[in-house]
């Protein structure tokens, strides 16, 4: 039943892209106010769902992948809604829902939803560090996406063939400043993530825990380049995408040896 | 009841036919003289046209014959390059007028102001009724439509506003950035100028010869800079503006490329318009650097043209269905006009006091 409000919420992402496509075709390109609302809808039916999931499993919804891909898709757009009203006339929405709509596709098709019985007491500390780890994921989902618009302007403006995408996306500068400031908001939640692990009062497997420090060392190595201008904004920006790459392979490396631990 | 426009444009006439219908009349006296009972006259660098409603056909001639300067041409067997629309196709022509559809650059927003100014000087000598009022108020609604819902304004198309658009797609706001103007020839000025309109404050000028660098620098409000001090200035600098007449390249990517290093977080925006080129094309391949050449800057004016000409369907079919139902409400009113029914003041059906 619960799964109806993430299809409904896929369904208003998918609107969302299918606009922009269309709006693009026809270079009439206005699909802000449109994306916004199926955005804000699409992010409202996210909400019920995981309120519904959490309500029956008396925890965090987060108990496998299906649920911790619906989750990031979740904190995706909740960092749109947050950081949207500075950007989101400037074609950010356009690039969050396929994004979402991807993470959402994917854990709806792939059989990956499997419910397991829950005998490990509910840990607070556990959840709360696991739902920060995955907003952090959010963040640095948006970062990556203000890269993606980054490089396409400035691919645009080196090789002087505009299109007309071009004057929808946000100045470079301006772009560049929500990058470091998403890096560095991204970096501060991972950071707290991280160190909440430690008081899980479970041993984690040591695997996730270096994997999750190497890819908290990337974000570091980013922003101190970044603060020692060692790295060209382009750089950085290309490193944004690269960096979530990562975060997304780590969060499935997590979450599906997680899985196998669980295998009788 | 006759709505109709007769004039002549870009289109049809060239400039010194144009310039011979310009000035010469007044919505007034051509409301008076040829018998209009609403006339307004809309004359640009670009036009010249009458809007008018009358109870009977006034043919083209008598509207030339008014329009035209005393002049020795006979105008008996001088036939300028009118045209004439009437009732649907006149409405639909003000409003592709008005959208800036019928201008000499697609999606110019200058005719927009020009027909307001035309509208609110034929309403003040009293030549507008409630008819070309209607008309004209819907045509301004239009033509803020189109605007709004096509990108038939986007893009710039001349030098300095092609310089102001990519300076505010790299820099954002302009109020912060520093402006080096190398040359002070004309269109350097122009695009100074144009800079400056949107925000710049901190202006540098550099020329060889320092009096006309001061003589640019007070006049769009900036600082001389000595020739010899130019290049030093690039540490600092945001945008760049060349335009001097060496034969040589004044900045190559070896002079430029170890001040790029120390400012890899700023972006560097060059505008050369110079031929030939005062900076070694090859500046452009440098980490943070945005070049552009008088040739690049046309090619993003053609860009922006083009993409203007894709959104005439777009802004034709917005016109389209402003005509149909703008032309129904208003025939009712001309048709009542028509069979007997006084010319209505403002206030009175068909057009409401609140539109007014």
């Amino acid at each position: 039943m619960d799964r109806y409000f993430l299809i409904a919420s896929t369904i208003c992402f998918l609107a969302a892209v299918v606009h922009t496509v269309i709006e693009l075709r026809t270079k009439v390109f206005r699909p802000m106010r449109f994306n916004f609302i199926a955005i804000g809808l699409g992010f409202i039916f996210q909400t019920v769902f995981l309120w519904i999931r959490g309500q029956a499993l008396g925890r965090c919804p987060i108990t496998n992948l299906f649920e911790v891909f619906a989750f990031l898709a979740w904190s995706v757009a909740l960092i749109y809604m947050v950081v949207g009203p500075a950007y989101r006339l400037s074609l950010m929405g356009a690039f969050t829902a396929p994004l979402v709509l991807l993470l959402q596709v994917f854990a709806l098709i792939a059989p990956i939803d499997s419910r397991h019985q829950m005998t490990v007491p509910v840990n607070s500390w556990l959840e709360f560090h696991a739902s920060m780890s995955l907003v952090a994921y959010g963040v640095f989902a948006l970062a990556c996406i203000a890269g993606v618009m980054y490089l396409l302007q400035e691919r645009q403006l080196k090789t002087h063939h505009l299109h007309s995408i071009f004057y929808h996306l946000p100045p470079l500068t301006n772009l560049f400043a929500v990058i470091t400031r998403l890096l560095w908001w991204g970096f501060a939640l991972y950071t707290i993530g991280i160190v909440s692990g430690f008081f899980t009062g479970h041993p984690l497997p040591r695997v996730q825990v270096v994997a999750a420090i190497g890819l908290w060392f990337l974000y570091a190595a980013i922003l101190q380049a970044r603060h020692l201008k060692w790295l060209a904004p382009k750089r950085v920006a290309a490193l944004c995408i690269i960096g979530f790459s990562a975060a997304l392979a780590l969060l499935w490396g997590i979450t599906f040896t997680a899985e196998l631990h669980r295998v009788p | 009841m006759n709505l109709f426009c007769v004039g002549l444009s870009h289109h049809t006439a060239n400039v010194a036919t144009r310039e011979q219908f310009a000035g010469n009349a007044t919505a007034e006296s051509i409301a008076r003289e040829v018998g209009c009972v609403e006339a307004l006259l809309l004359t640009t660098c670009n036009r010249v046209e009458v809007y008018a409603v009358s109870d009977k056909r006034i043919s083209t001639d008598e509207i030339t014959r008014r329009l035209m300067a005393k002049t020795n041409r006979d105008p008996d067997n001088y036939f300028p390059p009118f045209y004439r629309y009437e009732d649907n196709k006149c409405v639909q022509h003000l409003f592709r007028v008005a959208s800036g559809l019928d201008s000499m650059v697609v999606g110019e927003s200058e005719i927009f102001g020009q027909a307001k100014k035309a509208y609110e000087s034929a309403r003040t000598s009293g030549a507008v009724g409630p008819y070309l009022h209607r008309l004209f108020q819907r045509a301004f609604r239009v033509a803020k439509q189109v605007r709004t819902h096509t990108n038939i304004a986007r893009g710039a198309v001349s030098v300095g506003s092609v310089a102001v658009e990519l300076a505010q797609r790299i820099f954002g706001k302009l109020n912060d950035c520093k402006v080096l103007v190398l040359g002070a020839g004309e269109t350097s000025e122009r695009t100074t100028r144009a800079l400056v309109s949107r925000g710049v404050t901190d202006l540098r000028v550099s020329n060889r010869s320092l009096d006309r660098a001061r003589d640019l620098a007070q006049t769009v409000g900036g600082q001389a800079v000595p020739f010899d001090d130019w290049v030093v200035q690039c540490r600092e600098i945001d945008i760049l503006l060349t335009s001097t007449a060496s034969e040589m390249p004044l900045l190559t990517s070896e002079m430029l490329a170890p001040m790029s290093r120390e400012r890899l977080d700023r972006p560097l925006f060059i505008i050369d318009i110079a031929v030939p080129r005062d900076v070694d094309p090859r500046v452009n391949e440098l980490e943070g650097v945005y070049l552009y050449d008088i040739d690049s800057i046309r090619s993003v004016a053609e860009q922006s043209l083009a993409l203007r000409q894709q959104q005439v369907a777009a802004a034709e079919a917005i016109i389209a269905d402003h005509v149909t139902e703008f032309f129904d409400s208003i025939s009712r009113g001309l048709n009542r006009f028509s069979k007997g029914v006084d010319h209505p003041s403002i206030g009175e059906n068909p057009i409401h006091a609140s539109e007014l």
